[in-house]
C-alpha cells in the first residue's frame, strides 16, 4: 500500500507529525474483508475437526468388545455417499459460473441441484446411522463409536447447516437477484460447501477405508 | 482518490478472489472421480495382500485428492489476499499435524494396561465374548 516516504495527509496532523489516533476510519469497500474472514472461519473449523480426527486416531480401536468396523461399515454405501458429495461440489461450481454471467435461473437450478445432492448425503448418513443404532451400536456402546458418530456426526450437522445456508440464499436470490452482497455470500458458501468436501475425503479414507483394514 | 476507489473496487472483483471456469472445474471433478474410486477399489478387492501397504497407498490418494479439491474447488493460490490465505492454511496445516501426530504419540500406550488375554485378539473375536 502506501510507502512511509508518502503517507497520506490524512494520517499526519495539521504539522505534519504522524497520528496514532485517526478521527476517521480509513474507508474499506463493503465486503473487502468478508472472502479473507470467511477462509479465517474454515481454517478454525478445520482445528475442529483435526481434533476430532485425533480423538478418533486415539479411541478408534476400542471396541470395549462391541461390533468393530468390519461388523458395521457398509462400503458400497459410503462410496455412494462419496459420490453424492463429489456431485453436489460440482454442481455448485456450476452455479457458481452461471453467477459469474449473471443468470439469475441457471444459477438458482444449479444451487437447487446441490441442494438435492446435499439432502441425498444426508438420508443415506441418517439411514446408515438408524441402522448402526437399530443394532445397537449407539454412542455410548464403546470409545470407538463415541468416537465415530462424533467425527461423522459432526460432518453431518454441517452438512445439514450448509443445505440451511443454501435454501436461504436461494430465496435472497429470489428477491434480491444477484447483487454484490449476494455474490459474495453465494462465494462464502462455495467454500463452505467445498470445505466440507474436503473433509469428507478425510473421513472416507481414515475412518471408513483404514476401518475395512484393521 | 476516486481513482484510488475504483482501483480497490477492480481489485475486490478481479484479484480478492479467484474463480474457476468450466475446464478447471471439469479437470478437478475428473482427478476427484479417479482419486475417490482407486482407494475404494484397492480396499473392496484387496488388491494389496498387506494391509499396511493398502493403508499408506490411500492416504496417498487422499492428500492427492485433499490438494486437488484446494486448487481446482477452493482455488487457492499464493496471489488471492495478498497471500494471507495460504499463509493461514500453512499455519493450520502446521497446527493439524501437531494435533493429530502429537495425540497418537502421547496416547500410544493407552491401551498397556489392559486386561491381558484382549491383547492380540480382533475386533471379530472380541464382538463374540459375552
Amino acid at each position: 500500500m502506501a510507502s512511509t516516504a508518502t503517507v497520506d495527509a490524512a494520517f499526519l496532523d495539521k504539522d505534519g507529525r504522524p497520528l496514532f489516533h485517526l478521527a476517521e476510519e480509513p474507508h474499506h469497500p463493503e465486503g473487502s474483508s468478508t472472502m479473507l474472514g470467511f477462509w479465517m472461519y474454515l481454517m478454525s473449523d478445520c482445528l475442529i475437526f483435526a481434533c476430532l480426527f485425533a480423538t478418533y486416531a486415539v479411541l478408534g480401536g476400542n471396541y470395549a468388545a462391541g461390533p468393530g468396523p468390519h461388523d458395521l461399515f457398509d462400503l458400497p454405501l459410503v462410496a455412494l455417499n462419496t459420490a453424492m458429495l463429489l456431485f453436489s461440489s460440482i454442481t455448485y461450481g456450476f452455479a457458481m459460473l452461471a453467477m459469474e454471467k449473471n443468470r439469475v435461473a441457471a444459477t438458482q437450478a444449479w444451487l437447487a441441484i446441490t441442494g438435492l445432492f446435499g439432502l441425498a448425503f444426508l438420508g443415506i448418513e441418517l439411514y446408515e446411522f438408524a441402522h448402526l443404532i437399530h443394532e445397537g451400536a449407539t454412542p455410548m456402546r464403546s470409545g470407538f463409536l463415541s468416537a465415530f458418530f462424533a467425527l461423522v456426526g459432526t460432518h453431518g450437522l454441517h452438512v445439514t447447516f450448509g443445505i440451511v445456508w443454501l435454501v436461504t440464499l436461494m430465496a435472497q436470490v429470489a428477491k434480491k437477484g444477484l447483487i454484490p452482497a449476494n455474490q459474495r455470500r453465494l462465494m462464502c458458501l462455495s467454500m463452505f460447501w467445498h470445505f466440507l468436501d474436503v473433509v469428507w475425503i478425510g473421513v472416507f479414507t481414515f475412518v471408513y477405508l483404514m476401518g475395512m483394514l484393521r | 482518490m476516486s481513482a484510488h476507489d475504483q482501483h480497490d473496487a477492480h481489485d475486490h472483483h478481479e484479484a480478492g478472489q479467484s474463480h474457476g471456469t468450466f475446464g478447471s472445474y471439469m479437470i478437478g471433478f475428473a482427478l476427484s472421480v479417479i482419486l475417490t474410486a482407486i482407494p475404494f477399489w484397492l480396499v473392496m478387492t484387496g488388491y494389496f495382500a498387506n494391509p499396511q501397504t493398502t493403508a499408506i497407498v490411500i492416504m496417498a490418494f487422499a492428500v492427492v485428492q485433499i490438494i486437488v479439491h484446494m486448487i481446482y474447488f477452493l482455488h487457492m493460490n499464493t496471489r488471492s489476499e495478498s497471500g494471507w490465505t495460504m499463509m493461514a492454511l500453512i499455519f493450520t496445516i502446521v497446527l493439524v499435524v501437531i494435533t493429530l501426530s502429537g495425540s497418537m504419540w502421547v496416547m500410544y500406550h493407552l491401551n498397556t494396561n489392559m486386561m491381558p488375554q484382549m491383547q492380540g485378539m480382533s475386533p471379530h473375536d472380541m464382538s463374540q465374548m459375552p
